[in-house]
């Protein structure tokens, strides 16, 4: 398979990558020797994984993840990894442990996150995709904040056997680019059935990208354009979706209540998650070794006090809060029903409309130190969550810029209609073209 | 409102080692996250409808598994093919 190398050996002046293969190998296939980068909690067999955590320092997997091998079967050359939230969390990539990946429009923001490193690697002309992942929106976040597209596919559409689990029933792996063709390209290399992942669907993706959307019904949910968004991204947005019904599409005003308590219900089901999937880092069977002399509690918490940074450690713990006796009737099962009303809202809108539009964030990136408190942070996920808890595919799309920067219009879908969020998306990029 | 006690109690449940400096913060980002939390009691319901769900699990069969060589490959402490781990005892 192997019957080429590629020199891959870009000036990384935005710390994009955490790895880079040199001389990246790759066979023949629709993806000949194009540098695809991969987010570091993809597995990748053979080079070094780490979640952009110390806990991982050193972790070499021995397999493949299902994406990558397809990625490898398509002739793709694996370029690297790239820099991340420590385990996906966070909306800036200022949580890895391998320091901040900037924003190559401006190298004193943030390139978003959790999937920074991918998105700057692209924006920054290092590699022409890559992979990322996408929890609560961490592929759309940092698509929309350095100016690229990237899709959050349809939960189950595409496998996560090697994804280093953090929240099962939220997160995907998903295409990221620098155009909404190479985005279609990548899906469809990566979309379809896997085994080894008891929640993919035989769904996969072969798609001719098609820029019509004359008759198109999109909805304007309210919420996307409410208080907390910044006036200038608002009427960006509000620009491109004018441009839309130029393209002959027609809007409607909707509404999601469930927004209210969506970001709360999303923070208590990921940390939940989290606190379990978590708890196989000990130091053990990978990482840095216990101390074996010591009793088990003590010698794992050194362990993964020493290994996880604070936004982990702080994670864990509120999943462990909202699970435990006492507190999981008002915490985690309270989420749960307001994730069931968050997928009412959307089945009752999307009875009446083709797809969802609105900004991706509510703002533009932010500077570097700008999020320090944590709730804060979580707050910038408003609009990117609602997708996730609902399992619905949704993209971002540059649609122009706010002081200098970029800003992300989101198309949301239907289950299992990736393709017409990527239409939409291609016929606005089409006609700013 | 908690406590840094049951921050405390929390870190050590979650096998979690937080140190003393971190306390006092933890334990306030802690309280603003939960305040916020709260909003869930408008949520109406107690349990989210299961009729939905599916059981996706395979039949539990054997298949090839990694080599054990592929498998200690990563243990930092490794003896007589074994991984090392603290005592439970």
């Amino acid at each position: 398979m192997a019957a080429h190398t590629l020199s891959f050996d870009p000036d990384d002046r935005y710390n994009a990558f955490l790895t880079t293969c040199s001389r990246a190998e790759y066979g023949t296939g629709p993806l000949q020797g194009i540098a695809v980068a991969v987010k570091d909690n993809i597995s990748t067999a053979g080079i070094e994984t780490t979640c952009a955590s110390k806990i991982l320092k050193g972790y070499i997997p021995p397999y493949d993840a299902h994406v990558v091998g397809l990625l490898k079967a398509a002739g793709a050359a694996v370029a690297g990894k790239t820099n991340m939230d420590e385990f996906g969390m966070g909306t800036t990539t200022e949580n890895s442990a391998f320091g901040p990946t900037l924003n190559p429009c401006d190298t004193r923001r943030v390139p978003g996150g959790s999937s920074g490193g991918s998105a700057a690697a692209i924006a920054g002309g290092m590699v022409k995709m890559a992979l990322g992942t996408d929890t609560g929106g961490s592929i759309r976040c940092p698509a929309a904040f350095c100016g690229i597209t990237g899709l959050k596919p349809t939960y189950g559409r595409v496998s996560r056997f090697g994804l280093i689990a953090y929240s099962n029933s939220l997160e995907q792996i998903g295409p990221m680019g620098r155009t909404v063709r190479d985005v279609s390209t990548l899906m469809g290399i990566i979309a379809g059935h896997d085994r080894r992942d008891s929640t993919s669907q035989d769904r996969p993706f072969s798609h001719t990208l098609n820029a019509d959307i004359t008759g198109l019904k999109i909805g304007i949910p309210g919420e996307y354009f409410g208080p907390g968004v910044d006036p200038e991204v608002a009427s960006v947005v509000r620009k491109a979706i004018g441009r839309l019904e130029e393209l002959g599409a027609t809007t409607v005003p909707c509404s999601i209540p469930s927004m209210q308590y969506a970001l709360a219900a999303y923070y208590v089901t990921c940390t939940s998650e989290a606190s379990s999937n978590l708890a196989r880092f000990d130091g053990v069977r990978y990482g840095p070794a216990p101390d074996t002399k010591k009793p088990w509690h003590e010698a794992f918490r050194e362990v993964r006090r020493e290994g996880f940074g604070p936004e982990v450690r702080r994670r864990i713990m509120l999943g462990t809060f909202a699970l435990s006796s006492g507190y999981y009737g008002k915490y985690y099962a309270k989420a749960q029903v307001a994730r069931q009303n968050v997928r009412t809202d959307f089945t009752r809108i999307f009875s009446d409309v083709d797809v969802i539009a609105g900004p991706t964030m509510p703002s533009i990136a932010f500077t570097l130190g700008e999020k320090s408190d944590p709730l804060s942070m979580y707050l910038a996920d408003i609009l990117t969550v609602p997708a996730n808890l609902a399992g619905i595919p949704a993209i971002s799309v540059p649609c122009g810029k706010v002081r200098g920067m970029p800003v992300g219009l989101q198309i949301m879908g239907k289950h299992f209609e990736d393709e017409r969020v990527m239409d939409v998306a291609f016929a606005y990029e089409q006609a700013v073209a | 409102m908690v406590t840094e006690h049951e921050v405390q109690h929390i870190a050590e449940l979650a096998d979690v080692g937080i140190n003393k400096e971190e306390l006092g913060t933890f334990t306030h980002q802690f309280n603003a996250i939960l305040d916020y939390f709260d909003i869930l009691d408008l949520v109406k319901g107690e349990q989210a409808p299961k009729d939905a769900l599916v059981n996706v699990m395979r039949e539990d069969e054997t298949e090839p598994p990694l080599t054990q060589d592929e498998v200690l490959r990563n243990a930092p402490a490794t003896e007589d093919g074994f991984i090392k781990a603290p005592r439970v005892m």
